[in-house]
């Protein structure tokens, strides 16, 4: 089917491919409804023909493109500091280390600094707990797990199930794991194809992130979890 | 009790959007629909005002319906507008009398030349503060009185009524169960982008009038920006319009730029950067335009100087679509960053002559400095740092006209998502330069300005405590390279002008 989209710079319809590849209508249409989901293929203005995109060209190259990433992130990041009251960051896995993608103000007037670009050590921080679960490179799974406090995973088995559970739940907890008295939420953002592309979460004091028995609060893990969903869909939908 | 919420509708270029804000000013919800560009001729730019009252009437229920929330929580309704775009429309059918014509449209380039004459495009500028140019609406408006068969004549039997798009919503909002009788009615900040408005006054010009050869029949009523305009009878009925200001304005305002000093640009397909002057009237000597910034109620209105530049992100689109060198606007500031300076390349885009402080139609765009050093990524730099200069000489000319020196400057649009442009204004304007929480500005400031007129929120300074930083970018550059970048910058601007030679 690629090869005959290939072949068509104008695009084809689904009965074309159907009688070209002797399939029926139905099966020929759900082939080309995850193609165009995992974005290798674009519709037409009137939605009739389906071509090859360049992404499909492309495959090679990042996946996502981290300055694409925070433009799509920018507004939902920003709702969830102002609605939270907490530092929001958007991070992705690049060669075992997660990098600041886009990082948003306490909503305090406090003096900040920007630390977009800055990387953070994944297996101690809900940010990099979140893309970890889902990473499959395997080049990322770090060797040596560094120990930044008493809390951080540095037994790679407790770091498996820990991940696991993640996968399990949807969303990464962090209990001053990095830095002591501060705790965080993630949740991984999935791209095009269900591709987890990076994750989104906060960090803050363990007063305001924990409930009285040191649990993350649940309203704040669904906002975490919204944002997520909500940068996903902008990335997904808009093909 | 229910949670309240206030209504902005922000009628754009592009799209026409509804948001929800809550008492916070955080946003709760956005609905937005686009609508079609006409573009009948070269040059000529229009749009559907059906279509787009349409569209209005599709956006706002949505964004209630996405909260779950019954419309009787929504306590004020902020209308916020692409400016300088016109309409006509008829007084007892409401049908548009052909397409509005749109700000980017320049049909009126030949008849702007008529008008200045000897005297110059300046020459109306002591009235309304505002040059000759295609971009306001008189001349427009002269225009379609000009071409229409008959339209004169009814215009000044009172037949038909004029109106920026602020004015064409209200009505609609407005409108009658018999389908007629709406409220006819503008904001200052909108009709101080006419060139038919007073700025000292804030009335209609009589000398304006004339000079234009407009009847007066076929204007609206000018109101503050804030203030009761009326209640919907339609779409949200019962809820009363609480706020009408051009975008700009609006931006400003939703940045909380309250004070004299304060500025914000607000970087998109074009940017504008307007600083607050207080009730001080600033008449710019360096191609600034004096406008009205708001006016609260009875209160005296607020003035503002406002810079324009017309190429900034559409640059980046014309680096995408244009030139095909990256695939999203985003993804310039990967390719720039490849690369550690401009490599002495530099663009000046005056696509379709320059703007502030030039104001110099017959230029166009170069490329400066194009060495076979240069790559994609040295480009990439340059368009961006185009945006970063044009800013620059926009300040400059406003410090000289003003006599106040830029202590900060807030941004907010599009743009804002691109870090490297953030450290780059910050670099060269040697100013911090903030991003606020909220960046949809243009639909915060009407929503605040709405709902301070029905009570929501009480005064200004309650608006300003809503107002949190969200990113900020300090300036890091060294005074002597400042200083070499921007005369090369300028050099380079030397070489745009004089390129469209008058017809042999
Ligand atoms: N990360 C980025 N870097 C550089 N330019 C960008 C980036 N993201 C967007 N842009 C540019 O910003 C512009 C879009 O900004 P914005 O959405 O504020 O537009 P706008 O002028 O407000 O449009 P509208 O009137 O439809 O709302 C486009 O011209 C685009 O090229």
């Amino acid at each position: 089917m690629l090869r005959l989209l290939a072949a068509a710079p104008n695009g084809l319809g689904v009965a074309d491919l159907g009688n070209a590849l002797g399939l029926a209508k139905a099966t020929v249409h759900g082939i080309v409804r995850t193609l165009h989901q995992v974005g290798f293929v674009e519709q037409d203005r009137s939605g009739a023909h389906y071509r090859l995109s360049d992404a499909f060209g492309r495959l090679g190259e990042t996946y996502l493109d981290p300055n694409e990433l925070r433009s799509r992130a920018i507004n939902w990041a920003d709702s969830l500091a102002s609605r939270s009251g907490e530092v929001v960051r958007v991070g992705r896995l690049v060669e075992g280390k997660v990098v600041v993608v886009h990082h948003v103000f306490r909503p305090d007037d406090s003096d900040q600094d920007l630390d977009v670009g800055t990387t953070l050590p994944p297996h101690a921080c809900a940010l990099g707990k979140a893309v970890l679960a889902f990473d499959t490179s395997g080049a990322s799974k770090p060797k040596a797990l560094e120990a930044f406090t008493t809390r951080t995973i540095v037994d790679p088995t407790r770091l498996a199930d820990e991940l696991a559970a993640v996968r399990a739940k949807g969303w990464a907890g962090e209990f001053e794991e990095h830095t002591v008295e501060l705790a965080g939420i993630a949740a991984p953002i999935r791209g095009l194809g269900g591709l987890v592309v990076g994750a989104v979460g906060l960090t803050g004091r363990i007063e305001r992130i924990c409930d009285s028995r040191l649990r993350h609060r649940t309203d704040l893990v669904t906002m975490v979890r919204a944002t997520a969903e909500a940068i996903g869909r902008d990335l997904r939908d808009d093909r | 009790m229910a949670e309240q919420y206030v209504a902005a509708v922000d009628q754009g270029t592009n799209s026409t959007r509804c948001i929800l804000f809550d008492r916070r000013g955080r946003l709760v919800s956005v609905a937005q629909r686009e609508h079609r560009q006409y573009f009948p001729k070269p040059g000529w730019v229009e749009h559907d005002a059906a279509e787009i009252w349409r569209n209005v009437t599709r956006v706002v229920p949505a964004a209630v319906r996405q909260i779950g929330a019954d419309p009787g929580q929504i306590v004020a309704i902020g209308i916020t507008n692409q400016r300088e775009t016109s309409l006509l429309w008829d007084r007892r059918t409401g049908q548009p009398i052909g397409h509005a014509v749109v700000w980017q449209d320049t049909r009126t380039d030949r008849l702007i030349t008529e008008l200045a004459g000897d005297q110059g495009a300046d020459r109306f500028q002591d009235l309304c503060g505002l040059p000759l140019t295609t971009y306001f609406s008189a001349p427009r408006l002269r225009w379609m009185l000009d071409h229409t068969p008959g339209l004169r004549a009814r215009a000044e039997r009172g037949e038909v009524l004029f109106g920026t798009m602020e004015s064409w919503l209200i009505w609609n909002f407005t409108r009658g169960a018999d389908g007629t009788g709406g409220l006819h009615v503008t904001d200052v900040t909108n009709a101080s982008r006419t060139m038919l408005m007073n700025i000292e006054t804030l009335e209609w010009d009589d000398q304006l009038l004339a000079a234009f050869d407009v009847p007066a029949a076929v204007l609206p009523e000018i109101r503050p920006s804030s203030g009761v305009f009326g209640t919907a009878t339609t779409v949200l009925p019962g809820v009363r319009i609480g706020a009408a200001l051009g975008d700009q304005q609006a931006a400003l305002f939703g940045q909380t730029c309250f004070s004299p000093g304060e500025a914000k640009c607000t970087y998109g397909t074009g940017s504008f950067l307007l600083l607050n002057t207080g009730k001080e009237i600033v008449r710019s000597t360096h191609g600034m335009l004096t406008t009205v910034a708001y006016q609260i109620g009875d209160q005296p209105a607020a003035y503002a100087l406002e810079g324009s530049m017309a190429v900034t992100g559409s640059l980046v689109q014309w680096f995408r679509d244009g030139l095909g060198l990256i695939h999203t606007a985003a993804e310039i500031e990967t390719l720039a960053r490849t690369v550690e300076d401009n490599g002495g390349a530099y663009i000046v885009p005056a696509f379709s002559g320059l703007f502030a402080p030039h104001w110099r139609s017959e230029a166009r765009g170069v490329i400066a400095g194009l060495t076979s050093y240069i790559t994609k990524g040295h480009l990439a730099r340059a368009v961006l740092e185009a945006t970063g200069f044009q800013t620059l000489e926009v300040v400059d000319a406003m410090n000289a006209d003003s006599g106040i020196a830029l202590k900060a400057l807030k941004v907010d649009g599009g743009m804002t998502a691109n870090n490297l442009l953030m450290q780059f204004l910050a670099d060269l304007l040697d100013v911090r330069v903030v991003r606020p929480m909220v960046t949809e500005t243009v639909s915060l400031g009407a929503a605040y300005a709405a709902g301070l007129a029905v009570g929501y929120w009480p005064d200004l300074e309650g608006l300003r405590s809503n107002w949190h930083r969200a990113g900020q970018w300090l300036p890091n550059m060294d005074p002597e390279r400042r200083a070499t970048e921007y005369a090369n910058w300028q050099a380079a601007v030397q070489r745009t002008f004089g390129w469209i030679r008058p017809e042999q």
